[in-house]
């Protein structure tokens, strides 16, 4: 016997929680109880008394995989709202990543000219590596990392995916 | 106003939410708490011999009261012994709430002795859990508890509290929630929802019921609503397993259970429907058979109190998030504003009456022999003057129990649906008998599962409760067995009961009254005996070795593919079937 799947859709939520202990290990624990995939996930603070979080997860699966994480997430009781992003339309997403590379000569001449293509800025530089900041969609940071292979890529940190919807509406 | 301690507030707070009892054990980290409710005028503290049966008598209690289970366990092993009764609670929407001791906040983390993470463990078994740092905080956590426990699905709450935050001392009246900030439940169905429901009933020529759990949670007004809309459509009703009891038995509208040891009209119904009303149920696999094959031409309406019930296994036509009870209710009150008709069902009861015909029920007699199933049904036709609750653990004797026991009331039927916890029915009937001490309440058990925790036979006796339990006893884990014949071409790994107690003389030495029934001949006046004996009774009943549990849908078939008896079982199955559970 073989074990089939069907082809899964990459959908952004954000999900809005109360700032407790543990509200990371309920959602990230959710996902891996349950089977779902996790491409990213980032957590911050968002409101000035520190009460709430908002959580992007980007995460991939067929559409009745996605109703299910959703309506899963909603069922978790410090869980306040759940939002599909790619759902509701357009929207922004962005990353940030610290890319370092190492190298010498037309190498190091080249990284710097195409971190100037990407609009990456240097934070760090020596006289045989650079770091470059890149924020952007993901697609471009992956383009931008995959370059850098290229030209000696010695260390990638990437935050994840955050996003909000365009317009004046809150999602 | 002066402060107290967190166990005082703890406790405190038990007797503000009409606690009664609770089940527990103690052990280091809970002494302040055991000392709080010692000599307690109002609450009365169940003292188990394991703390999975703490949990169990806890759901048993929920169960067949409809009020919140308490349990109280000790940190470390206190508290991981009673995680499979937590899962339990949870997969069966029991209200439960979970105290659990935990070393002193500065020891966490540092592996101390009966150090657990409590909080991690069951943070994906239970509904939702608190680690308290703040004895001020208890008492606002405490009642947050109850509210989740008990408030939208049901599921258990556990409140970890480390020792010294049980001594500490903080202000009560810091406290005064009795909610949860933002944990809001959708308990009403739209006015519109009502209406389509309402619609498709009304044009449905083959229309049935499928009801389940949340009947019974939703309270005895959910029963009568259910009772009143099948009166008004004449519609067929099916029950899952956790659902029994909820629509009387004796109706003529009432099919059986449905699903893998369901009746073969109510499965047949099912695949044949034009309509599905499910109520309160969440289209488990041991209902529906093989997905693809799952009542194919039917309109569905899913009414579930929980959004992630509703399209996760079986895509619905019609979801409606709401109580099914208060859905109920207002789907009588429309169905008569709107003055509507019983459509003509004639032709669809016609279709069900030739279902019927199979019997699929009858087992073969033997006259030297007790069939399990004739043990049931003996044992229901005794007890039925004495509206009994009946609780099971997990097995074929399970199985028959649902099939040839009969249900005319909710929270009569406790058993262990989601999880199959093997242990589950004497601490469950230990629970119940608590709620109702004049109950007659009866453990029907296999002799495998009954030894799963059999050491609460002292908490009966030391409680004075007059707990019955019948086992069937065929010397094998029968429903494994019974896989075993069906898959593996009869290679019985493990699945005999060696080395089986005397169960008459084991009772006695707990205090229990011991009766064996071996012969046909002896079956009925065993029966009596055990229910007209004061004070516990254990009675093994020892049943035909080799019968099997059918009609019954193999794993991977659908619900027109029933086994309707054992002549029909070929002792091998393909891959796909094997691996299904």
């Amino acid at each position: 016997m073989h074990i089939t799947e069907t082809a899964p859709e990459r959908h952004v939520l954000t999900v809005t929680v109360d700032n407790e202990a543990g509200i990371l290990a309920r959602i990230a624990g959710m996902f891996t109880a349950r089977g779902y995939n996790i491409e990213s996930l980032t957590v911050a603070d968002v409101t000035e008394d520190h009460a709430i979080s908002r959580i992007t997860i980007v995460t991939n699966g067929p559409p009745h995989v996605i109703e299910q994480i959703i309506a899963q997430l909603d069922r978790l009781v410090p869980v306040h709202k759940v939002a599909d992003l790619t759902d509701i339309g357009p929207h922004v997403q962005r990353e940030l990543a610290l890319v370092k590379v190492a190298g010498v000569g037309e190498h190091r001449i080249e990284a710097l000219r195409l971190a100037e293509v990407y609009r990456a800025s240097v934070v760090d530089a020596t006289t045989e590596s650079f770091i470059f900041e890149i924020t952007g969609a993901p697609d471009k940071i992956q383009s931008f990392i995959d370059l850098m292979r290229q030209v000696g890529l010695v260390e990638v940190g990437r935050t994840g995916v955050v996003a909000i919807v365009r317009g004046k509406e809150a999602s | 106003m002066a402060e107290k301690s967190g166990a005082d507030i703890l406790v405190d707070t038990l007797v503000d939410q009409g606690v009664e009892v609770i089940f527990g054990y103690p052990g280091g980290a809970v002494l302040p708490i055991y000392d709080a409710i010692f000599e307690h005028p109002k609450i009365r503290h169940i003292l188990v011999r394991h703390e999975q049966a703490a949990t169990h008598a806890a759901e048993g209690y929920a169960r067949a009261t409809g009020k919140p289970g308490v349990v109280l366990v000790t940190s470390g092993p206190g508290a991981t012994n009673a995680v499979t009764g937590i899962t339990d609670a949870f997969m069966d929407s029991i209200p439960m709430v979970v105290i659990t001791g935990q070393v002193p906040t500065p020891l966490i983390g540092s592996d101390a002795f009966q150090e657990a993470d409590t909080v991690g463990i069951t943070r994906h078994c239970c509904k939702h859990n608190y680690l308290v740092k703040d004895p001020a905080k208890l008492g606002a956590v405490m009642h947050e508890a109850f509210f989740i426990a008990t408030h939208g699905r049901p599921g258990p709450v556990v409140i970890d509290i480390p020792k010294d935050v049980q001594v500490a001392k903080g202000d009560p009246s810091a406290a005064p929630v009795s909610s949860h900030k933002s944990y809001r439940p959708k308990t009403s169905a739209r006015t519109d929802e009502v209406d389509a429901a309402l619609d498709l009933i009304a044009k449905a020529d083959a229309p049935i019921f499928y009801t389940g759990g949340g009947i019974i949670n939703s309270g005895p007004e959910a029963s009568a609503s259910l009772r009143r809309i099948a009166e008004l459509t004449g519609a067929p009703v099916t029950s899952t397993l956790m659902g029994l009891g909820a629509f009387p038995a004796t109706s003529p509208q009432w099919m059986g259970m449905l699903g893998m040891h369901g009746t073969y009209e109510a499965n047949m119904a099912m695949n044949r429907a034009d309509l599905v009303i499910c109520l309160g149920a969440r289209f488990d696999d041991r209902v529906t058979g093989r997905l693809d094959a799952f009542s194919p031409d039917s309109t569905k309406i899913h009414v579930d109190i929980d959004r992630s019930s509703i399209n996760k296994t079986v895509a619905v036509d019609l979801p409606i998030v709401a109580d099914v009870g208060d859905f109920l209710e207002a789907l009588c009150a429309h169905w008569e504003e709107r003055q509507m008709e019983r459509r003509d069902l004639s032709e669809w009861w016609a279709r069900i009456k030739g279902w019927r015909a199979t019997e699929c029920l009858a087992y073969p007699e033997h006259d030297k022999l007790i069939m399990p199933q004739r043990a049931i049904e003996n044992l229901f036709n005794a007890t039925r003057g004495h509206n009994p609750i009946i609780t099971t653990e997990v097995g074929q004797h399970q199985m028959w129990a649902a099939q040839h026991f009969h249900f005319d009331d909710p929270n009569k039927w406790l058993t262990s649906g989601g999880l199959g916890t093997m242990g589950y029915g004497l601490p469950a009937a230990i629970g119940a008998q608590i709620a109702f001490p004049d109950a007659l309440v009866i453990d029907i058990a296999g002799e495998a599962s009954i030894q799963m925790n059999i050491q609460e036979l002292a908490t009966a006796t030391q409680y004075r409760l007059p707990v019955k339990i019948f086992i069937l006893n065929n010397e094998y884990m029968g429903m494994v067995r019974q896989w075993q014949e069906l898959t593996y071409e009869s290679r019985y790994s493990s699945s005999y009961s060696d080395a089986l107690p005397d169960f008459v003389k084991l009772g006695e030495a707990y205090g229990w009254t011991g009766i064996r029934i071996e012969k046909p001949e002896e079956l009925d006046a065993g029966i009596d005996a055990m229910i007209n004996t004061d004070g516990p009774v254990i009675v093994d009943c020892r049943v035909a070795k080799l019968a099997n549990c059918f009609p019954m849908i193999p794993s991977g078939a659908a619900h027109t593919e029933m086994l309707l008896q054992a002549d029909e079982v070929s002792g091998k199955m393909d891959d796909e079937a094997k691996a299904l559970v």
